[in-house]
């Protein structure tokens, strides 16, 4: 399969809008996805830690949990 | 010695043992990076032959090629509900904590992908069959299938006690598989617009062999992704489940030293 140029590429035959349409949101989707996750772990990790500087070394961190939040 | 034969479930070299948050969490994390990188390259080639090798298609022109994410998309949110339930019904039936990760982890990915084939589906249904969106057996069903996976995560995020919302969020995964079958033989078991299956295990595929291969490359790479960023946002889930237990509290030193 040969395009003729970059140009013929790009129109997709005059259907650019869906199929750009497609993979561009299709693209979207996954880097939000991606960013998300890496958020949620930062997150998570963060949070974690500080709930555990909050509670004595052998406390009971369910007690102070819900104050740290 | 007869004591040899008999079955030792913690026996350390048996594959369960990741069944334990605390062996499956660093597993986890050495897996992820190399299913992420293969999803990278499997799309990289598929897109290759999508868009370089695959031809015309000579009754749709160029639009076609869209079904290199359509078709994976729609097949991985289907796959992807019925893992979900798999695991769902092994934490109800053995009540392994890791099974109900697992099910939550894996729902926003496939709720992705869910979205992904509507969306696809809707830019490829309009300069093909004139609309964006008709209410046929496929559609509609599929549609479902979005809603299934909005309201496992909603209701999972929504019931505090953790034991509670796995119930619950199994019960939706149960129950919503049922939908599975009904989008995948709509085509076959109702008139509806959408075409009929051009891959089947029972059939020869009828499409160019080209095509058929880029579309299943990009199945690969959605395949790898999956597991990829499943695992690792398992990884967060097990952290808060497992934030009581010593080992969190080392892995967490281990963080902060680092950050």
């Amino acid at each position: 399969m040969a395009w003729e140029s970059w140009g013929a590429f790009w129109n997709m035959g005059g259907a650019a809008l869906f199929v750009w349409g497609s993979y561009f949101v299709t693209a979207l989707l996954v880097g939000v996805e991606l960013m998300l996750v890496r958020h949620r772990r930062r997150d998570t990790v963060r949070r974690l830690i500080r709930l555990r500087k909050a509670a004595p070394p052998r406390g009971d961190v369910r007690v102070i949990e819900e104050s740290v939040q | 010695m007869m004591t040899d034969k008999l079955p030792r479930p913690n026996q350390p070299k048996s594959l369960l043992r990741f069944s334990a948050p605390q062996l499956f969490y660093p597993l986890a994390g050495r897996l992820a990076p190399w299913f992420a990188s293969a999803a990278v390259v499997l799309a990289a080639v598929g897109l290759y032959i999508g868009f370089f090798v695959a031809p015309t298609d000579f009754q749709q022109g160029e639009v076609y090629r869209v079904i290199f994410i359509h078709v994976p998309a729609a097949w991985m949110s289907m796959f992807v509900y019925l893992v979900m339930a798999f695991w769902a019904a092994v934490g109800l039936v053995m009540n392994t904590r890791m099974s109900f990760m697992m099910a939550k982890a894996l729902a926003p990915t496939g709720a992705m992908f869910c979205f992904v084939a509507l969306w696809t589906g809707a830019l490829w249904g309009k300069p093909t069959w004139g609309a964006y969106w008709v209410w046929d057996a496929r559609l509609t069903s599929q549609l479902l299938l979005m809603f299934l996976y909005l309201g496992f995560m909603a209701l999972t995020a929504a019931i505090e006690d953790p034991r509670r919302s796995d119930r619950a969020g199994a019960l939706i995964a149960l129950v919503g598989a049922v939908n599975v079958p009904i989008i995948y033989f709509s085509v076959k078991w109702w008139n509806t617009l959408h075409q009929g299956a051009s891959v089947s295990l029972t059939n020869a595929p009828t499409m160019a062999s080209t095509m058929l291969a880029g579309m299943l490359v990009m199945a690969f790479a959605a395949w790898a992704y999956t597991i990829a960023v499943t695992l690792w946002r398992v990884r967060s889930l097990i952290l808060e489940r497992e934030r009581h237990t010593e080992w969190v509290g080392h892995e967490l030193d281990l963080q902060e030293g680092r950050a």
